[in-house]
């Protein structure tokens, strides 16, 4: 798999698709972390690999994709908000887009709950959601020895979890990697956040005792994973610098569920 | 004559109550409009699940062990009180008795939960003076609010006593009482040696203070953290019933937006009502939501117990940005009442209550409203103060305001141009 994650993955491009007088079922919505965070590109690689393999349906807009305006409302710019949402709707009547992927949960939150609010309608599907439903189908299918007996530990993402409460498809997925999850004691609905939410990813932190990243990540090494799964841009920014403070990053690697089941495809 | 003595302190009681109700429902009418309450079918179950069953505040199991119980106890026992009010204006003795083995077994379970409250109440005493639980002295709670926490524990353990001796010299006292009192029976015996005058009298000493503390009870509540007896069950039935990550929309800005987007139509949208304020600045500004979530509020400190901000040592606690809503109502409200809507006193909920510092703190992480035993929306309220800051005055961090040309130039947070959207498949 990292091998051909090292060359160039050929991706269909919405425009021209629907140039073509096609319409893929789903657009794969890449989001801005997904886009320029260089940590965070692998993932989306990894996931629109794992598209490509299992012969997905799929288009991304490229560079007609912008931001959803998402951190510009948790920052209080409503009006900022609402003139990307509103242009990217329009975007998407256009192209007739009826089911969108994500794989930022921010993105996946404010496409899904809040755009109907301003005329949206289309349907807004997690990546993790999708994976999952994709190995019921059998159309994906794990080599479970790939990753067998890795003690992996997995941090909820705030905006999957409490906010749309999505919990156990996500361990779904990692027990069926065939590894060893290890949970850590505030996991699921008592998960304590990355720090980077609520628009915080892009100021400092106000003054404190502590991080809270750094708290984060402290609890997840209290379990001693070999992998410290994640589900969210920000959070892995957040846990991998989290590892770098803390000396760990060439023992513990941090990666995303997209890499993971990347990993273990057949 | 104890008739008369009674009706007088009920009808006192429900005069002063009355009063209180009123001066809440004025500030009520201060309030802005929230969100319309429909889907009534969900929202039952939501107050089945969280009141009644209680289902949040198992959350921290051993706490939420007790608080049930005395939740529990509370509603069988507010039937009997029912019934000594019956008792005192009618000037009968037992007036629910006609229900048979329903009133045996009420009195029972109403016997029981007296003992188990009056215990748990002194473990939570305890529990509050000498166990050193964090969110029980968080900084923010002030002299009057230990104040009354430990008058409300207090006023609760003397009615629990004095309901156990209402039972016991009930008992004593009647060698064919009605009802059942499976503790108080057990105690009776005791008492045996006295007369029954004696036995009469001690029963109605309790009788009498626990009806009267009853009545003082109800009217200290709406001024004190245990107006949350009154308000918790409503503000379930109340809450927002939505995503816990999903914001509301601002109508109004929707509007501005299109006009912007769309210039043609402005002409015809330009009669747009103007807005008197975009997010919140005082408490003139924040929804009935809002403050329904700072009257039923018990200060107990779970959300900021929670809050990734305040465990790291911010200055953002959940808890106070509630509290705050009802300080400042309680000083303003009155004087916006008298003087009118554009009254200012030159303080304002944010800086004088809350500070920019707090606001930016929050991550949005939910894990207070997740957390909150009656749905208390503590993010929501947050995020309409950061609309007010950066709408109003365009007062956000630098670093923030950066994100904000970035999102407006090339269309992400970072600056980097659209035409790269691709490099990630390299």
């Amino acid at each position: 798999m990292s091998e051909a994650l090292k060359s160039k993955i050929e991706v269909p491009i919405m425009s021209e698709i629907f140039a073509q007088g096609k319409k893929p079922e789903y657009l794969f919505w890449v989001g801005c972390a997904g886009a320029f965070d260089n940590r965070y590109m692998k993932v989306a690689k990894s996931f629109a690999y794992i598209l490509n393999h299992i012969g997905a349906d799929y288009a991304v807009l490229g560079t007609e994709e912008s931001c959803t305006g998402d951190p510009a409302r948790r920052a209080g710019n409503e009006m900022l908000f609402q003139m990307q949402a509103l242009t990217n709707i329009d975007l998407f009547k256009m192209y007739e887009i009826k089911k969108v992927i994500t794989i930022c949960p921010h993105c996946y939150n404010v496409l899904k709950n809040e755009y109907p609010d301003l005329g949206a309608d289309f349907e807004v599907i997690s990546y993790l959601e999708f994976l999952y439903l994709q190995i019921k189908r059998g159309k994906l299918k794990l080599d479970k020895s790939k990753l067998q007996g890795k003690r992996v530990t997995y941090h909820d993402p705030c905006y999957l979890g409490r906010a749309n409460n999505i919990y156990d498809i996500p361990r779904n997925l990692i027990n069926e990697l065939g590894v060893e999850l290890a949970e850590m004691p505030r996991h699921k609905s008592f998960a304590l956040c990355c720090g980077a939410g609520g628009a915080q990813m892009f100021k400092d932190a106000e003054k404190g005792t502590k991080e809270i990243f750094i708290e984060r990540t402290e609890e997840a090494l209290s379990v001693n994973p070999e992998i410290i799964a994640t589900a969210c841009p920000f959070c892995m920014t957040m846990i991998t610098d989290g590892l770098k403070y803390k000396d760990k990053i060439d023992e513990i690697s941090n990666l995303d569920i997209a890499e993971l089941i990347a990993t273990a495809m057949i | 004559m104890s008739q008369i003595v009674f009706i007088f302190f009920l009808t006192l009681t429900i005069a002063v109550f009355s009063y209180s109700a009123y001066r809440i429902y004025r500030f009520f009418n201060l309030t802005k409009p929230a969100y319309p309450v429909k889907e009534i079918g969900k929202r039952i179950k939501l107050t089945i699940e969280n009141a009644f069953f209680q289902e949040r505040i198992f959350r921290k199991p051993v706490a939420g062990l007790m608080h049930a119980m005395v939740f529990w106890g509370f509603c069988i026992i507010l039937i009997g009180s029912i019934e000594m009010v019956i008792d005192g204006v009618s000037g009968q003795e037992r007036s629910l008795a006609f229900l048979g083995f329903f009133y045996d077994m009420l009195m029972a379970a109403g016997d029981v939960f007296a003992y188990i409250i009056g215990l748990f109440i002194i473990i939570f005493m305890i529990r509050r003076c000498c166990l050193n639980i964090p969110r029980l002295h968080g900084k923010e709670l002030t002299k009057k609010n230990h104040f009354d926490a430990y008058l409300a524990l207090s006023l609760i353990l003397i009615l629990m006593i004095t309901l156990a001796g209402i039972n016991i010299f009930y008992v004593a006292s009647h060698s064919d009482y009605l009802g059942k009192f499976p503790i108080s029976s057990m105690i009776a015996p005791v008492f045996a040696g006295m007369s029954y005058e004696t036995l009469v009298l001690i029963h109605d000493i309790n009788w009498w203070t626990h009806i009267l503390l009853i009545f003082l009870f109800a009217n200290i509540l709406p001024y004190s953290k245990h107006f949350h007896i009154f308000m918790s069950i409503p503000n379930v039935f109340f809450s927002r019933i939505t995503p816990l990550g999903k914001l509301a929309n601002m109508e109004s800005v929707t509007k501005e937006v299109k006009i912007m987007l769309n210039p043609e139509t402005a002409f015809a949208t330009a009669e747009a009502e103007a807005v008197s304020r975009f997010g919140i600045l005082d408490v003139e500004d924040i929804t009935w939501k809002n403050y329904i979530d700072s009257l039923a509020c018990t200060q107990c400190g779970r959300c900021t117990s929670v809050c990734p901000a305040n465990i790291t040592g911010k200055e953002l606690s959940p808890r106070k940005v509630i509290i705050d809503i009802r300080r400042r109502m309680n000083e303003k409200g009155p004087k916006l009442i008298k003087h009118g809507k554009d009254y200012s006193d030159g303080k304002s909920l944010i800086r004088d209550y809350i500070t920019e510092e707090e606001i930016w703190a929050c991550t949005t992480c939910n894990a207070c409203a997740k957390e909150c035993p009656l749905n208390i929306d503590h993010p929501t309220f947050i995020l309409d103060l950061r609309r007010y800051l950066v709408m109003e005055e365009s007062a956000a961090p630098a670093q923030l305001n950066a994100i904000f040309s970035n999102i407006e130039n090339n269309g992400a947070p970072w600056q980097y141009s659209n035409q790269d959207r691709l490099n990630w498949t390299l």
